[in-house]
């Protein structure tokens, strides 16, 4: 069974992604149970979350306001009316048998963000069908290695404030879908909704993926798009698991259409989990019902309106995203869309600590330079905030400042750099403890003559043309005095040469 | 408005209600008669009338992000039928997550 | 001092001042349901080491010249339905047998914290679905003045609990009339006030968005004094309205004069016996004398409540009682006999019989239930799923919200002309026990007169009028607009002063 031949590239891979965002709260959505991560199994529910009987849910304002600051920056419609419903099933993770979620009436829909490669391979601009607030389950724990017959049910998570973002199969590879991923999630790090982090389960990402094939008519039929079935994929762990999964089905799919031609509507959706380990996605069991979840509102709570002024006021909170703070740093500094894609991608303390920098230098590129050759490198190595990180704008830009006075050269101010971090002293005091001083010219002058003294078949070569051999005296001179400025040492050997 | 015997059995599943052939010979009638007598309802006009999911009007009741004390995990699993001190305890889940 | 006499109010009054000790009301209280409660099955659950301590304590208290709450010394029996930290509360079903919630219903707390004595645990329908009490799990209740019949229900243990003096008061909740029904039934007096007055938070959930909780006792001024503590505002429920509650005792005694109660003529149609008809009308005509004038009222889609309660109250507990499952507390099934689970095979069971569950957790669920469930709560489960799922969501449930909102309608324009609305509150006197137990739909129509009250919202009470040729009891309800419980206790109220049904106590049983 083959199928028709294809038209200039095979296919169009169409993806599309559904992202859950545990929400920044200090409580859970319906009842007043802390959120922190790791805390031990069953330390952290009440009757509401554990689901006991005559147990009530109460809506927790902050996670509302957070879901729609979240809506706001992913340019979303906030709906002036809203309200939940419970969607229906039974699983041990689900103590009440129902999770407390929006079907109908979500309170935010049709945004968008886009994503745009800092080197210009692809610029995307991803729909969002809707974004809605609903609770988490909890977790079950299964040891298959332990061989015993049961699950383990931990509900500290149950309750646990979620915003569900679910975007338009705008993606068209499985690179853009990583990049948008990174920037949806530096987005709402941005906003202080979430801090984003996949491997504490504070961000999921289930994916949809087909092919969009050119065949080419045959017999008199016209052209068309063959569409193979949508795959949902589940269980991937990282961004970079969503790349290589959606990369691995999409080539399992055109080779599943090439032996089979099934098209979508033939079949079910099917669902399919990301084997990491074994780089593979594998069918996930049907299960015995479709799933009717019977969603009908909650009768436990209230809706809820959101008026323009409120929709005013979570805007004037909000700060500027990063597509917004990229461009002004851009405009405003001269530097490139990448360096301004480095700094904002480390958040906006670290912008504000360049932007500090680049004030007091007056200048951008050598400000960013030194934001990620030298502020950058010794940040990661130590670990901590840059709120914490000891080296102050002022300190760099006094270093900075000295290099342009030419009191050392640049190499000479990374030493300084460093030895300020090591030592937390004054910039004037590790410069004087260092012994760097300024060298005068009668210095320079004794300092050369002696090199050139010692040099004889150096001063040889320059006589005889070469004069890139007095390069080999800098780290002699180095060596004598190191505080010396190369570039003079050179300029003034030539000059005592010439003179000779 | 009649219910097949299949129909019942799909609702008991779906209900997670282990049903005996006899109860499910008796359900099917039943739950045939007392559809058939809630469907006089179709007799009423409603193209122009909302659904009234809650009695009162309010709206826009919330809570303050707050920490109020938890149970203890001993009260917790206080009643689980099977549990190991920590955790509650159920037959083994086969792999994914319960929503499709 | 006799405090089986006594009213509530002139109980604590009592208690109050001295004259007689807390502990001598709940000794009284406590002979009686002794005596009383292998008959009626009124407890489930009888607290006498907890209720005597609690009795001492506020003596002790009192002795010492400390201030005492204002339902000090009180004997309270509490529907099974709420929950008690201390006391088992199990819905009188098998699924919570034994269950223990660790922490106290709201109601619960403010009757605790106004120093009532909770003396035990009442007898239900089944997760509060029934009307006649025959659906518990833990035998039928009799009815106090005639053993042989019910007592209606799901509050039948509470209702049978007041009429029989095994304590004053005791709280009831109410989803389609399952407080009012009952005290008709009993001879007593009952209100289910508007929906959101009293906090739910701790009330085994049946039907959220028609639940509410309520005083039964043998007057309004009693019910009046109980609301004041019960009632008000709870942050711990959603739906709860916002503000305090009146100060219900002193509006009691407004005259009558000038009061407008509607009466609905369909109400008279089919369905309601002779005798009960006449006693309603005979009240109709008590409160004309008192200065009321009745008025000829419409609700014309009132038919239709029967059906429309019976599809919003068991979708909603369907999705209410999911949560028993056997996972994480109540009733779990013992592993083992009948399934043939074929874990990742995807095995499709054509029905869910003794041959083949899809997983062993599948099968706990099933069996669990199918265990801990009685046939009416099944029932009613498998009603409310059916009528939820894909393809009839619009035709059914979707469809009985509608008509609600012209139910809910019909009574604010009748409102416009009147300020309450009397009638029947069942269709009969008591029946036999047995009567109505093989046919589900003659029981769902004796909540006839009641459904829409709870489907408006709005608030309902009803009191004793007179009594059958056989000595059965006859009850008259009134329903007024949201938040008129002030005026229907007081309406009540000016009624017990000038009559003494409300007084009669059947025979005390041996």
């Amino acid at each position: 069974m083959t199928a028709a031949a294809p038209a200039a590239a095979p296919y169009t891979t169409v993806i599309g992604l559904e992202v859950h965002v545990q929400l920044q709260t200090q409580t859970k959505l319906f009842c007043g149970c802390p959120t922190t991560f790791g805390a031990p199994p069953n330390t952290q529910v009440c009757p509401t979350c554990l689901g006991l009987p005559g147990s009530l849910p109460v809506m927790n304002r902050h996670a509302f306001d957070l879901a729609v600051r979240s809506a706001l920056a992913l340019n979303c419609t906030i709906a002036p009316f809203t309200k939940w419903d419970r969607k229906n099933y039974f699983y041990p993770d689900l103590p009440k048998g129902y999770q407390i979620s929006q079907y109908d009436l979500p309170f935010s829909s049709d945004g968008w963000l886009e994503v745009v490669d800092p080197k210009g391979a692809f610029a995307r601009k991803v729909g969002i069908i809707r974004v809605h607030l609903e609770e988490d389950a909890g977790k079950s724990m299964h040891d298959e290695a332990a061989g015993t017959a049961d699950t383990r049910i931990d509900l500290n998570r149950a309750g646990t404030p979620l915003c569900e973002i679910v975007s338009q199969p705008d993606l068209r590879s499985p690179q853009e879908a990583r990049a948008w991923l990174n920037e949806l999630k530096l987005l709402l790090v941005y906003l202080g909704v979430s801090d984003c982090n996949m491997q504490e389960g504070s961000l999921r990402v289930d994916a949809n993926v087909n092919l969009h094939i050119p065949v080419a008519g045959q017999g008199g039929a016209a052209d068309r798009i063959a569409k193979t079935p949508i795959v949902e994929i589940k269980n991937m762990n990282s961004f970079r698991s969503v790349e290589r999964a959606l990369a691995y089905e999409a080539a399992r799919q055109w080779e599943e259409w090439q032996a089979t031609g099934t098209e979508m509507g033939k079949m079910p959706k099917q669902t399919r989990g990301w084997d990491d380990p074994a780089g593979i996605t594998r069918p996930q069991r049907q299960k015995e019902e479709s799933s009717d979840y019977r969603y009908f509102p909650e009768p436990d709570l209230v809706p809820v309106t959101v008026s323009e002024a409120d929709i005013a006021a979570a805007r004037a909170a909000m700060g500027e995203p990063p597509a917004v703070l990229r461009t002004a740093l851009e405009s405003k500094w001269k530097i490139s869309a990448y360096d301004a894609d480095v700094l904002v991608n480390q958040g906006r303390d670290l912008v504000a600590y360049f932007e500090d920098l680049a004030t007091r230098v007056g200048e951008g590129k050598v400000a960013s330079n030194w934001m990620q050759q030298d502020v950058l490198r010794t940040l990661n190595e130590r670990g901590g905030t840059i709120a914490e990180f000891p080296v102050r704008p002022e300190h760099v830009a006094d270093i900075i400042a000295r290099i342009a006075a030419g009191e050392f050269d640049t190499s000479r101010g990374r030493e300084i750099f460093a030895e300020v971090l090591a030592s937390g002293k004054p910039v004037a005091d590790v410069v004087a403890a260092m012994g760097i001083a300024a060298v005068s010219d009668d210095e320079l002058v004794t300092l050369c003559k002696e090199l050139l003294a010692a040099n004889p078949k150096i001063v040889a070569d320059v006589q005889g043309g070469k004069e890139q051999a007095a390069a080999g005296l800098i780290g002699q001179a180095k060596k004598k005095n190191p505080n010396v400025n190369p570039g003079k040492v050179r300029q003034m050997c030539l000059d005592l040469i010439r003179g000779m | 408005m009649s219910l097949s015997r299949q129909d019942v059995a799909k609702v008991g599943l779906l209900s997670r209600l282990a049903l005996s052939e006899a109860e499910l010979d008796s359900l099917t009638g039943e739950l045939s008669k007392i559809v058939g007598f809630v469907s006089q309802l179709e007799e009423i006009d409603t193209a122009s009338v909302a659904p009234l999911a809650h009695p009162l009007d309010s709206q826009n009741v919330f809570r303050d992000d707050v920490v109020k004390p938890s149970l203890t995990t001993a009260q917790a699993l206080q009643s689980a039928p099977r549990h190991d001190g920590e955790c509650f305890l159920v037959p083994a889940v086969l792999g994914e997550s319960g929503a499709a | 001092m006799q405090p089986l006499q006594l009213s509530a109010t002139d109980l604590v009054a009592a208690v109050h001042r001295g004259d007689v000790t807390a502990v001598e009301c709940v000794e009284a209280f406590l002979a009686r349901t002794a005596a009383a409660n292998g008959t009626l099955n009124a407890f489930l659950t009888i607290d006498r080491d907890g209720a005597l301590a609690r009795a001492a304590e506020i003596d002790a208290r009192r002795k010492a010249g400390k201030p005492l709450g204002p339902l000090a010394g009180l004997p309270i029996g509490v529907k099974d339905a709420l929950c008690t930290a201390d006391l088992p509360t199990t819905c009188a079903s098998k699924m919570l047998a034994g269950f223990r919630p660790p922490y106290d219903a709201e109601v619960v707390a403010r009757l605790r914290r106004a120093d009532a004595v909770i003396i035990g645990k009442t007898n239900m329908d089944e997760f509060a679905m029934g009307g006649s009490n025959e659906n518990s799990a833990f035998g039928p209740v009799r009815n106090p003045w005639d053993t042989t019949r019910t007592p209606g229900g799901s509050s039948g243990g509470s209702a049978a609990c007041v009429a029989a003096d095994m304590a004053p008061v005791a709280i009831g909740s109410d989803t389609g009339g399952s407080i009012r029904q009952p005290a008709g039934l009993c001879g007593i007096t009952g209100l289910k006030p508007t929906y959101g007055r009293i906090s739910r938070r701790g009330l085994v959930a049946f039907a959220s968005s028609l639940d509410q909780i309520g005083p039964m006792a043998r007057s309004a001024a009693d019910c009046a004094l109980v609301m004041e503590t019960i009632a008000g505002h709870d942050p711990g429920d959603s739906t709860s309205i916002a503000g305090d509650a009146p100060a219900y005792t002193r509006s009691l005694e407004k005259p009558l004069t000038g009061l407008r109660i509607g009466r609905v003529a369909a109400h008279f149609a089919e369905g309601l016996d002779p005798e009960v008809a006449k006693g309603v009308d005979e009240a109709f005509a008590a409160f004309k004398a008192a200065g009321a004038t009745v008025h000829e009222v419409e609700l014309p889609h009132a038919k239709y409540g029967i059906p429309t309660y019976y599809l919003v109250a068991p979708c909603e507990a369907s999705s209410n009682l999911a949560r028993y499952d056997g996972a994480h507390y109540g009733h779990r099934a013992e592993p083992g006999k009948g399934h043939r689970a074929e874990p990742g095979k995807g095995h499709r069971a054509e029905h869910s019989g003794s041959d083949g569950f899809e997983s062993p957790l599948v099968e706990m669920y099933c069996r669990s239930r199918a265990e801990g469930f009685g046939p009416e709560v099944k029932r009613r489960i498998m009603l409310g799923t059916y009528a939820l799922s894909s393809g009839y969501y619009d035709a059914y449930y979707a469809k009985a919200l509608r008509v609600r909102r012209l139910i809910r309608q019909d009574y604010l324009d009748a409102f416009q002309h009147v300020d309450l609305i009397g009638g029947p509150v069942s269709p009969t006197a008591a029946f036999k026990l047995g009567e109505k137990t093989n046919d589900p739909l003659a029981m769902y129509l004796v909540d006839m007169y009641t459904v829409g009250t709870n489907l408006a919202g709005i608030g309902g009470i009803s009191f004793p009028c007179g009594f059958t040729a056989g000595g059965l009891p006859i009850g008259f309800q009134l329903q007024g607009p949201a938040l008129a419980e002030p005026l229907l206790l007081n309406a009540a109220d000016r009624f017990q002063r000038l009559t003494d049904w409300h007084l009669r106590r059947p025979k005390p049983i041996a």
